[in-house]
């Protein structure tokens, strides 16, 4: 596997409202293509709701993974 | 030696703070023990969730705004010149006119809506996040005879509910004047659901079906055009409207960026139990200007003054900051002209939303009033 250099890790973990996937959509907003941003987040409903947004979106999903009581989420600005 | 205090920035938090820390300080202050200076960058204290009223005539700016001095302790030293540099090697606060140095820090400085963060926003959009913001919306809401509104919606951003708010009294203003036939509204959102907490999606959702109002998920507006009155979301997609009210990203005060303190949008790294600035003993940051992933709400600002204002106390005393923040939050939601519930939450607890209800109406609209007595220090 290629290295993957990450321009920021997002620290989501205890945030109800505006929670993890708001502030990774805008981490995403401000930064520029080809930035990775890695999430961590203590809702399981982000494993769900994170690839989701990607998805429609059409950013990349570089990896969704459980860590020790938490998610770590890494997403790839493509435009 | 005199102790000094700074508290920069006269809003919710920074109001809050100096009040309750000149009261409970009031024998050494006296004394002449401790200092405790306000730096404000406006002699007016405005309510902000006041605007919202102001955006259906239901209230005018005057009534939303009192004069910082007469809200705060008298033994306070209010300065309103503005910071212009925030020197936290030096420890000092520069202004202007002049220069205070200080031994505890407490930033305070907010959060405001910048419109010009997304193209053609400022041209083609309206917002009620602004005092004259909600000035110009209103006169757009009261004329408008039909076509759509839209509300698209940013991070970050201060209280999360006021969109749902502005869309369910849209609703209802329509109604009561007898248009609503004619009036198409579209609530958008950024995620796969009408609010970032699933309770209050869940109900939203119930609601906006009950009352014909269209909504659209998984919308980030990227740009807009203003003369062919199209937002643009960042999947490609077109949206006409007619009158377009956003909630645009925030970013922290001007100050800040320019001292060098904050991250890209200016909010200042906090650590989420101490509130003191990363890396920085002597600095406590509090409400909309920190980096923390709570909601940017005036109850936030409330609830960290309190932990705030007992760890300054216990320094002071020579005793360690031994009070933790816990991420505790609390909003009303006026679900309607004649209806409100609220939620409460916190690191660890989710939220559970209560049923509406004439009651929560009343008590929020009765805060509006209580807030002065909470900025005094008193509530
Ligand atoms: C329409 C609307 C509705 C809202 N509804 C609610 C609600 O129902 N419930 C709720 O809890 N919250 C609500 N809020 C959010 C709430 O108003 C804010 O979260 C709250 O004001 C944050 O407090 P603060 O002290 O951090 O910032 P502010 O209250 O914004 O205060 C910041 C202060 O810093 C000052 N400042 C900035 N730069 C400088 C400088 N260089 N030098 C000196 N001073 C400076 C500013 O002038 C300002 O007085 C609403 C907000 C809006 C806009």
């Amino acid at each position: 596997m290629s290295e993957i250099n990450i321009t920021k890790t997002i620290d989501a973990r205890g945030s109800y409202c505006p929670g993890p996937l708001m502030e990774l959509v805008k981490a995403i907003k401000r930064g520029q293509v080809g930035d990775v941003y890695e999430l961590l987040s203590g809702d399981s409903g982000s494993a769900k709701d994170v690839p989701e947004w990607v998805n429609k979106m059409g950013h990349e999903l570089v990896y969704c993974k459980e860590d020790e009581g938490f998610w770590r989420i890494a997403v790839r600005k493509t435009k | 030696m005199t102790r000094r205090i700074i508290i920069l920035g006269g809003g919710v938090a920074g109001t809050m703070v100096a009040n309750r820390l000149a009261k409970s300080m009031e024998d050494e202050i006296y004394s002449g023990a401790l200092e405790v200076t306000l730096i404000g960058d406006t002699d007016r204290h405005i309510y902000q969730p006041g605007f919202l009223f102001m955006a259906f005539n239901e209230g005018f700016l005057e009534q939303f705004t009192r004069e910082e001095k007469y809200l705060l302790h008298p033994k306070i030293n209010f300065v309103a010149d503005g910071a212009v540099n925030i020197d936290v090697e030096g420890k000092k606060i520069i202004t202007p006119k002049q220069s205070f140095a200080y031994d505890f820090l407490v930033i305070a400085t907010g959060s405001y809506p910048d419109m010009d963060s997304v193209p053609g926003l400022a041209a083609g959009g309206h917002t009620f996040y602004t005092p004259e913001g909600a000035e110009r919306l209103r006169y757009e809401m009261l004329n408008f005879q039909g076509g759509t509104i839209m509300v698209t919606i940013d991070v970050p951003h201060k209280c999360p509910v006021a969109p749902l708010e502005f869309i369910f009294m849209a609703d209802d203003y329509y109604r009561d004047i007898g248009i609503r036939d004619k009036v198409r509204l579209k609530y958008t959102y950024p995620i796969g659901r009408v609010h970032s907490l699933e309770p209050v999606a869940k109900w939203a959702v119930k609601e906006f079906e009950k009352r014909g109002i269209e909504y659209e998920v998984f919308f980030n507006l990227e740009a807009v055009d203003p003369e062919k009155k199209i937002a643009y979301n960042m999947d490609g997609s077109e949206h006409p409207y007619d009158l377009l009210v956003a909630v645009p990203p925030h970013r922290g005060a001007r100050v800040v960026r320019d001292a060098g303190l904050g991250d890209e949008d200016g909010f200042i790294p906090t650590d989420r139990y101490t509130l003191k600035m990363e890396g920085r003993d002597d600095v406590y940051v509090i409400g909309d200007a920190t980096n923390l992933p709570v909601s940017k709400a005036g109850s936030t600002a409330h609830y960290e003054a309190d932990v705030v204002v007992k760890n300054l106390i216990s320094e002071l005393k020579g005793l360690p900051p031994s009070h933790r923040y816990n991420g505790k939050a609390f909003c009303f939601i006026e679900t309607g002209m004649n209806e409100a519930t609220y939620i409460t939450f916190n690191y660890k607890q989710p939220p559970r939303p209560v049923p509406p209800s004439e009651m929560l109406h009343w008590f929020k609209l009765s805060y509006n009033e209580m807030y002065w007595l909470s900025a005094r220090g008193i509530l």
